[in-house]
């Protein structure tokens, strides 16, 4: 890791900038967090030089392969911001101003509707709108899964990166074996090389 | 609703026993915690039905915020209140959290060891078959929708080449396919 590669000095008004304009992100993360990594990249890597580009590109790696909510990758930005302001507790601090404002104001707000719409679930708008996104959600599985698929990015040489994955989808489909097993398999086959 | 608990459709019975369900969960979800939430959910704990969590599914894609969080939150909300949505929400983040912050430390020894990254690879393309999966699970929930199934069917395969393959920014996709699907339900239900 590159940490180290940069000395930042952070007054409290960095952090509160930081602080508002994860806020600020929050409310725009339609689709989840991750669509707005283009934008915290301007922001952390772009305009201030808080994070270097390989820990941008390292948290969202290690947050894909780490168990847990992508959004972590969040925490892990904000982990190297606070680590280049020279301590471990401004890490923590970091992982904190980052993780509450990307988390606050979206949670409150899709409460808050989730709630109207649970009260109000047989108005036929309601319902409608239920079984008319449907068709949509299963597209937008479908296009995560392919695009997670498609990651490694080395075109026809993956294909035994897409056996796998069709393999791991067929058998979890139509059997009941537990996902650590499946798991566990793909990681043996990358770590000797198979995929 | 809170659906009363029966052998088929049971509940969580304590705020720590939904906690611990969702940490669980989360451990499993390498590359993505959906997949497993579906398995876990639907399928082993039957705490949701397959329409249930379609329904949630929507409402929480549709939100700002990342789409598994609020999922969890609109789960916890369903059989505890907002006490409920704080504790799947802890459940979900505290656990993984301090993992991936003790990771962070060790990424730096590992980084660049073939085997981690094959092993990494090889997690993520398995993920990639995992969420495909519960895609495919849920398609039996269109047969019963007011919609017509060959409506269904386009939205699905439409959607999926803006997204997948042409790269579609989801806000307009969601917007546009989505208030599609909508209006054309709205039409055809009776009541």
């Amino acid at each position: 890791m590159s940490a180290g590669a940069i000395h930042l000095s952070l007054g409290w008004h960095d952090w509160l900038n930081l602080f508002a304009h994860y806020l600020m992100l929050s409310l725009m993360s339609l689709g989840g967090a991750i669509s707005t990594t283009a934008e915290m990249h301007r922001f952390l890597v772009e305009q201030h030089g808080w994070l270097t580009q390989a820990q941008f590109n390292d948290a969202i790696a290690l947050a894909q392969a780490s168990p847990g909510p992508n959004v972590l990758f969040v925490a892990l930005m904000g982990w190297h911001v606070g680590m280049n302001a020279g301590s471990t507790t401004a890490a923590f601090l970091g992982v904190a101003v980052t993780m509450v404002g990307i988390m606050l104001p979206s949670t409150i707000f899709t409460y808050q509707v989730a709630q109207w719409g649970h009260r109000n679930r047989e108005l036929r708008a309601v319902r409608a709108f239920k079984q008319g996104m449907a068709p949509l959600v299963i597209a937008m599985l479908l296009s995560t899964a392919w695009i997670l698929a498609s990651s490694a990015g080395r075109g026809v040489a993956d294909w035994p990166l897409w056996a796998l994955a069709l393999a791991s989808c067929l058998v979890v489909w139509r059997t009941r074996l537990h996902l650590l097993w499946v798991l566990g398999a793909g990681a043996l086959l990358g770590a000797f090389g198979v995929v | 609703m809170t659906p009363a608990p029966s052998a088929d459709h049971p509940r969580p019975a304590s705020l720590s026993h939904l906690f611990v369900a969702f940490t669980l969960l989360a451990l499993q979800g390498f590359g993505g915690v959906l997949a497993v939430v579906q398995r876990e959910m639907v399928e082993r704990r039957r705490w949701l039905t397959q329409d249930e969590f379609l329904d949630d599914w929507a409402v929480a894609q549709i939100m700002p915020g990342p789409n598994v969080v609020n999922l969890a939150m609109m789960i916890g909300a369903r059989y505890f209140g907002l006490r409920g949505a704080m504790t799947a929400l802890a459940g979900l983040l505290a656990v993984p959290l301090v993992l991936i912050l003790v990771l962070v430390n060790l990424h730096a020894r590992f980084a660049g060891n073939p085997h981690v990254e094959g092993a990494l690879r090889g997690m993520a393309a398995v993920s990639a078959g995992l969420i495909a999966a519960a895609g495919l699970k849920l398609s039996n929930v269109l047969l019963r929708s007011a919609m017509p199934a060959a409506w269904c069917i386009a939205i699905t395969v439409l959607g999926f080449v803006l997204l997948a393959l042409l790269k579609a920014p989801l806000a307009w996709v969601l917007l546009g396919l989505g208030s599609l699907g909508c209006v054309l339900t709205y039409r055809k239900m009776t009541s």
